[in-house]
C-alpha cells in the first residue's frame, strides 16, 4: 500500500476530522443541554432509583460525549500522525526487499542461464572441433594406407613379373638343356645302337620337331 | 441481580466544564484504556519493525492489513486518506466491544449516545467529505440517476430521509446488538444463581442449565463484537464511497 499516508492529504482531512468531532460535540451539546433542562431530577439521584436505562439518562450525555470526542480524537491523532505511517513503512520495506530479492533472484537465474548457454556453446565447438580434427586423421589414416596399399601392390606386382620372367627364362633354359641334352642322349644312342654318327645340328633339329610335335 | 445495572454510568472524577458535567467516569475510563491499547498494541507491536514480524507485530499489521483491505474494496482507491479515519473507528469500536467482554469492565459501546456520537461524526465527516469534493453538485445525489422527473417529488424526500437516517440505523444497531447481548448474558447468569439460591443443591444441577447457555451465548458474544465492529467499518466505508463517487 504505498502512499496511503501521503502526508500533505492527511494533514487536510485529520482537519475535516477534527472539524467534525468539533461540530459534532457542539451541536450534541447544545441539544442535550436543553434535554437536560427538561429532565433536571434525571441527574444524579435518578439513576438508581428510577430503574431505567441507563443510556437514556440525558445526565450521562455530555460526559459520554465529551470524553468520546476526546479518547477518539486522541486515537485519531496517534493513529494518523504516529501509528499507521510505522506500520505502512514496515509493510512498504518488507514489500520492497521481497521484490528486491525477487529481481535480484531473477537477474541471478538470467546470469546462470547466460552462463549455461555458453558452456553449451563452447561445448559445441569442442565437440565440432574433435569431430573435424576426427575426420581429418581418418581422412589422413586411409590416404597414408591406400598409398601404401598401392605400393605394396606396385611391388608385389613387379616382383611377381620378375619372379614369372626368372621361371619363364629358367623354363626355357631347362628347354634348351633338354634339347642339346636330348639330341647329346640321341646322337649317343644313335651311335651306340647303330654306329651312325648323326650330325650334332641335325640331331637337334630332330629333337626340336619331335618336341615341337609333343607340345 | 438488575442486568441493566452494568450500564450504569458511575462518576470517577467530578468534573464541571462550562456548565456540563462532564466528569470522568467508568465510561470515559474504559475509552481511555481502549485507546491505550490500540496506540500500546501498535507502538509496541511495531517496535522492532522486524522483516519477520513476531506475534504481536503480526497482529499489529493484520489489523492494518485488514482495515485496509476493507478501506481499499469498499470506498475504493481514492478513499486512501481516509483509511486512518476508518482504521481508528474500527479498532475504537472493536476493542470497546472485546474489552466488554471482560467481566467487570464497561462497555461503552452498549451507549446509545457514544454510539450515536460515533456515528454522527461518521456522518458529518462523510458529508462535509461530499460537500467539499462535489460543491453543490453532492445535492444532485439525492436524486437518483435515469428516474424520471416526475418521480423527483416522491424520490427526493425519500433520499433525503434515508440519508438523514444513516447515522441513526448505524448507531442503532451497534448499541443495541451490544446492549441486548450484554443483558442476556447477565440474566442468564441471574437464572443460576437464583436457581442455586432457591432451589438448593438441586439447583447447582439445574443451575447447570443457564449457564452452559451462557458459555454459547460468550462465543457469540465475542462473534458479535467483532462482526459489529465489522459492519460499522464497513457503512463507514460504503458511506465514504458515497461521497466519493455520489453513486
Amino acid at each position: 500500500m504505498p502512499n496511503l499516508l501521503a502526508k500533505g492529504r492527511l494533514a487536510r482531512w485529520s482537519g475535516v476530522a477534527g472539524v467534525s468531532l468539533v461540530t459534532l460535540t457542539t451541536m450534541a451539546g447544545t441539544v442535550l443541554a436543553a434535554a437536560a433542562e427538561h429532565a433536571p431530577n434525571a441527574a444524579h439521584g435518578g439513576e438508581h432509583a428510577s430503574g431505567g436505562l441507563p443510556q437514556l439518562n440525558p445526565a450521562n450525555f455530555p460526559t459520554q460525549i465529551f470524553w468520546l470526542a476526546l479518547t477518539f480524537g486522541v486515537l485519531y491523532y496517534l493513529m494518523s500522525k504516529k501509528a499507521l505511517p510505522r506500520v505502512a513503512e514496515v509493510l512498504e520495506a518488507r514489500q520492497e526487499r521481497i521484490s528486491r530479492d525477487l529481481a535480484k533472484a531473477a537477474q541471478l537465474k538470467e546470469e546462470a542461464e547466460a552462463v549455461l548457454a555458453q558452456v553449451e556453446q563452447s561445448l559445441a565447438g569442442a565437440r565440432a572441433e574433435a569431430l573435424t580434427l576426427i575426420g581429418q586423421t581418418s581422412a589422413e589414416i586411409e590416404s597414408n594406407t591406400q598409398s601404401r596399399q598401392a605400393a605394396l601392390t606396385a611391388d608385389l606386382a613387379a616382383r611377381l613379373t620378375a619372379a614369372e620372367a626368372s621361371i619363364a627364362s629358367a623354363k626355357d633354359q631347362a628347354i634348351a638343356n633338354i634339347r642339346t641334352t636330348s639330341a647329346d642322349i640321341a646322337r649317343d644312342i644313335a651311335s651306340r645302337l647303330a654306329g651312325v654318327e648323326v650330325d650334332a645340328a641335325q640331331a637337334e633339329a630332330a629333337v626340336a620337331a619331335v618336341i615341337e610335335e609333343r607340345r | 441481580m438488575d442486568p441493566l445495572h452494568q450500564f450504569q454510568i458511575n462518576p470517577l472524577f467530578q468534573i464541571v466544564l462550562g456548565g456540563y458535567d462532564v466528569s470522568f467516569t467508568n465510561s470515559a475510563l474504559f475509552m481511555v484504556v481502549s485507546v491505550a491499547l490500540i496506540y500500546a498494541l501498535l507502538v509496541v507491536g511495531m517496535a522492532n519493525k522486524s522483516m519477520v514480524p513476531g506475534r504481536l507485530q503480526s497482529l499489529a499489521e493484520m489489523a492494518y492489513e485488514f482495515v485496509a483491505g476493507l478501506v481499499r474494496d469498499n470506498a475504493g482507491h481514492d478513499a486512501k486518506p481516509y483509511f486512518p479515519f476508518v482504521f481508528s473507528v474500527f479498532m475504537f469500536v472493536l476493542v470497546g466491544n472485546m474489552i466488554g467482554m471482560i467481566p467487570y469492565t464497561f462497555t461503552f459501546t452498549s451507549h446509545i449516545i457514544v454510539t450515536f456520537a460515533l456515528a454522527a461524526t461518521v456522518f458529518v465527516f462523510v458529508t462535509i467529505l461530499a460537500l467539499l469534493k462535489h460543491g453543490l453538485h453532492f445535492f444532485s445525489f439525492f436524486m437518483p440517476h435515469g428516474a424520471p422527473v416526475a418521480l423527483a417529488p416522491i424520490l427526493i424526500p425519500i433520499e433525503v430521509i434515508s440519508y438523514v437516517m444513516r447515522p441513526v440505523s448505524l448507531s442503532i444497531r451497534l448499541f443495541a446488538n451490544m446492549m441486548a447481548g450484554h443483558t442476556m448474558l447477565k440474566v442468564f447468569a441471574g437464572f443460576t444463581v437464583l436457581m442455586i439460591s432457591g432451589l438448593g443443591a438441586l439447583g447447582f444441577v439445574t443451575g447447570l442449565v443457564p449457564l452452559a447457555i451462557n458459555i454459547a451465548l460468550t462465543g457469540f458474544e465475542f462473534l458479535v463484537a467483532f462482526l459489529q465492529a465489522y459492519v460499522f467499518s464497513i457503512l463507514t466505508c460504503l458511506y465514504i464511497r458515497d461521497a466519493l463517487e455520489l453513486h
